[in-house]
């Protein structure tokens, strides 16, 4: 155990070396030791926004989707409804425009009646006439007894 | 053995635990001493240049590997380099938080220096003992002691300098009075005049041999380790000039021994390093 000058030789190189890794080791080292961690924190926040972000936009979508069925819904419901009045209406129209058919077919036959009646009248009393001709001719002059025809005729 | 059947075994260990020593040889001139005995003569002016190559060496390699991870550092994705600094440097700064209660710049560059060169200077001793030292011999070095940490000028000179910064940084933080009060003010206390005195010395001479055993216990504590172990590594490689057998034996308790050393090193390693932390913390703290 010889103690000798290497002592301080070493105390010397001890200070150096020291020196060396404080002034160009050690605040290189940390200074990126602490950048990364600030890095992965900030990509640590980053990842837990965009969750957070992606949650918020599925709520939307959800909210969207159900807005879209609602209204889709509407929309069919109008439609039905609105179908429903156009077959109504036209059930109206129809039966007002039977109604009107019926009428105009009956004022027809009215009408058809009336003139088959007036040329049956017509008819009857000129069969009367010439029966009653007939008859007469052998008694009576037809000249003779016109008004009485015809008189007769208004009568029936 | 190394050189043959002409030197007995304590010639053998006495070799091996000579260092190469520099300094004034008994004829005056300067030169390197040729045994063990002329390097004792040297007395206090003398180097050991084995030692010195080996812990500066060792402290050049890892200041530089270190630099240039440092340089190269980013904060996006490290390379392996960058990887194995930051896991040192993140290790280093746990155990500075967990042991340092201040805040000083300097605490933690200092644990991570002393912690990385011990380590790799107790390192050398896994290092096969004649390894070295044979090719040394081989290019004319006639003594090489490789692993600095065996070597109590190393150690002391280490502890020195953490003592240093204790006394320094506890005159900085409590002023000259704090710190003399704390030498002599504790562990005994007084309000009786006549008994001041008496109790001054006492407590000077208690925290006195505490303070002063803070160097020495770290410094014998991490020599102590190595110079045994080294000692054991020297007396298995004894065996194996004793025939087959012994050899063969010899290198089975080498591999024990190694492995069982792995331990011891980094456990020496982080040791120092905690006590350098927790001295330094003392001298922070007024107590």
């Amino acid at each position: 155990m010889n103690i000798n000058l290497t002592l301080f030789a070493q105390l010397l190189s001890f200070a150096v070396f020291v020196w060396f890794t404080m002034k160009y080791i050690w605040p290189p080292m940390t200074k990126a030791l602490e950048e990364r961690k600030a890095r992965i924190a900030d990509g640590l926040a980053a990842a837990e926004r965009g969750v957070h972000e992606k949650e918020l936009a599925q709520q939307a979508a959800l909210e969207k989707l159900h807005e879209a069925k609602q209204q889709s819904a509407e929309i069919v419901s109008r439609a039905e409804k609105r179908a429903a009045e156009i077959v109504d209406e036209a059930k109206d129209q129809a039966r007002a425009e039977g109604e009107r058919l019926l009428t105009a077919a009956r004022a027809e036959i009215d009408q058809e009646a009336n003139k088959a009646r007036e040329a049956l009248r017509t008819k009857v009393a000129e069969l009367a006439v010439l029966g009653a001709e007939k008859i007469l001719r052998k008694e009576i002059n037809a000249e003779a007894h016109k008004d009485i025809v015809d008189s007769l005729a208004k009568q029936i | 053995m190394a050189s043959g059947d002409t030197i007995t075994s304590s010639e053998y260990i006495q070799h091996h635990l000579t260092n190469l020593t520099f300094g004034r040889l008994p004829d005056g001139s300067w030169g390197i001493a040729h045994s063990a005995a002329e390097a004792k003569a040297m007395g206090f002016w003398a180097l050991h240049l084995d030692s010195l190559f080996w812990s500066v060496g060792l402290a050049a390699l890892f200041s530089y590997f270190f630099y240039k991870a440092a340089q190269n550092a980013t904060a996006g994705v490290p390379g392996k380099l960058q990887n194995f600094v930051e896991m040192m440097v993140d290790f280093v700064e746990d155990s500075v938080k967990g042991s340092f209660s201040g805040r000083n710049p300097l605490i933690a560059p200092l644990a991570l220096t002393v912690f990385c060169w011990v380590f790799l200077m107790n390192l050398m001793d896994l290092v096969p003992v004649d390894l070295i030292p044979r090719i040394a011999a081989e290019i004319g070095i006639g003594h090489m002691k490789i692993v600095p940490t065996t070597d109590p000028n190393i150690t002391f000179g280490l502890a020195l300098g953490v003592f240093a910064l204790i006394i320094y940084y506890s005159i900085k933080i409590k002023g000259v009075g704090g710190f003399v009060h704390e030498l002599t003010g504790m562990p005994f206390q007084t309000e009786n005049v006549a008994l001041k005195p008496v109790f001054f010395v006492i407590n000077l001479f208690l925290e006195g041999v505490n303070l002063i055993a803070k160097p020495i216990s770290l410094s014998l504590r991490l020599f102590g380790n190595l110079y045994a172990g080294e000692m054991i590594f020297i007396l298995i490689a004894l065996m194996y000039g004793s025939g087959i057998v012994m050899g063969l034996f010899g290198g089975a308790l080498q591999f024990v021994w190694a492995v069982f050393h792995v331990l011891v090193i980094t456990l020496q390693a982080f040791i120092f390093m905690t006590l350098t932390i927790v001295y330094l913390d003392m001298a922070h703290n007024e107590h």
